[in-house]
């Protein structure tokens, strides 16, 4: 039972890692800025996510565990916010680079 | 070497190049999301170094506080990046320059170098004498207990620091509100993000607080997160600075330190000492104590943030 949770962190975080990696490869290449954002919400949320999925097998309590998953929802919300907010500036004023 | 090992010296890596990334940074509000992101780092710095409490601070005060005071300072500067002064700076003026932050860093590493291997310590002591404070957590013990005169000037540096900033305020504004008025309309996304975010953040700052007794945590880092939840409610205008005169502003502001120092004069007539605390009665003191530090530093930071009075005062 140990082994297979052990499995399925490694393999959750992982795959946390490589979206994460994707993000941050999208946000280095992508030419403007709204795809860019588009990038980085793939490490936002399912990296994140992803990530926290795999440690939660791991948590101390189930206190912990749903301390991982409120962080997971808190940077889901301010990520949200603060790409709307980029979106909405750069449509107004146009593309700062 | 260890996993963890890799880690650590990767992660000094990354401190050293965001460092000199920030320093090379081409404008203002690069350098400043350089110097947010170096200080989050060296908060998983001090986490490495099992110095959770440092961590807490760096993250809510150096990076976050501080981070939103220079982004406020780069917009304000926008415009006026090249003044004439930089553009006439010659090389042998840069050079010269360089040689002096050279020599500042060669003796700042020879000084940490030449430190002895087991520096001079109270940590024994302290550890030793803490059960007397009824406390769990050292550190909140040496910040209000044993090192409490220093803890107490810390916080009237804070309050000096917004009469500093009031004072930048024009003549008619003396006493005005700092700050956006609140809007009619505030924008949609933000106003949405504080009105979720603010209950949730005011819960986990109390908390925070509450359990620095016994873990990491305390009246600093918990009353930098009340403080960030005032200013997102005024950033997303659903309210309004109050007004630099308003006497409830005030009295808030010296709360934290003029408590503290009350309890501490208490301690010369009661408990023999400048700051001593009663045996058995300590633990219920400085969480009394703690308790208007946190509300001032909740008040105080906003309000260095907000900037000095902007709109002439109310009559």
């Amino acid at each position: 039972m140990s082994l297979a949770l052990d499995l399925f962190s490694i393999a959750a975080i992982s795959a946390g890692v490589f979206f994460f990696l994707a993000g941050t490869v999208g946000l280095l290449r992508f030419p403007d800025a709204l795809s860019r954002l588009h990038a980085l919400t793939k490490a936002d949320n399912l990296g994140l996510g992803l990530i926290v999925l795999g440690l939660l097998p791991r948590a101390e309590s189930l206190l912990a565990a749903l301390m991982l998953v409120a962080i997971w929802a808190l940077v889901q919300l301010a990520g949200a916010t603060a790409a709307q907010l980029i979106g909405r500036a750069v449509r107004r004023k146009g593309p700062a680079i | 070497m260890s996993v963890l090992q890799a880690l650590d010296v990767g992660l000094a890596f990354l401190v050293f190049a965001v460092a000199a990334w920030t320093v090379f940074a081409p404008g203002p509000f690069a350098a400043t999301v350089g110097y947010v992101v170096y200080g989050l780092l060296l908060s998983l710095v001090w986490i490495r170094l099992f110095a959770v409490d440092v961590a807490l601070t760096e993250a809510a005060i150096g990076s976050g506080v501080t981070g939103v005071l220079l982004i406020g300072a780069a917009a304000r500067l926008r415009g006026a990046e090249t003044t004439p002064a930089e553009e006439a700076l010659t090389g042998l003026t840069r050079l010269f320059a360089a040689g002096l932050c050279l020599l500042v860093a060669a003796a700042l590493a020879a000084v940490v170098l030449l430190l002895p291997d087991q520096g001079p310590t109270l940590a024994p002591q302290s550890m030793e004498r803490l059960p007397e404070t009824g406390l769990g957590n050292p550190v909140t013990a040496v910040l209000i207990a044993f090192r409490s005169f220093d803890t107490m000037l810390e916080k009237v540096v804070l309050v000096l620091g917004v009469v500093g900033v009031w004072s930048l305020a024009a003549d008619r504004y003396w006493g005005g509100a700092p700050g956006e008025a609140r809007a009619e309309r505030p924008e949609p996304t933000l106003a949405f993000f504080a009105q979720v975010l603010a209950p949730i953040g005011i819960l986990v700052g109390v908390h925070v607080f509450w359990v620095g007794a016994d873990e990491p945590g305390g009246a600093f880092q918990g009353g930098a997160i009340l403080a960030a939840m005032w200013m997102i409610v005024m950033m997303a205008r659903l309210t309004e600075a109050p007004q630099a005169s308003a006497f409830w502003l005030r009295l808030a502001l010296i709360a934290g330190p003029a408590v503290f120092l009350a309890a501490g004069v208490a301690g010369a007539v009661v408990a023999g000492g400048f700051f001593a605390y009663p045996p058995g009665l300590a633990k219920p003191l400085i969480l009394f104590i703690e308790t208007f530090m946190t509300f001032t530093i909740a008040v105080t930071l906003p309000m260095l943030v907000a900037g000095p009075p902007r709109r002439e005062p109310r009559r």
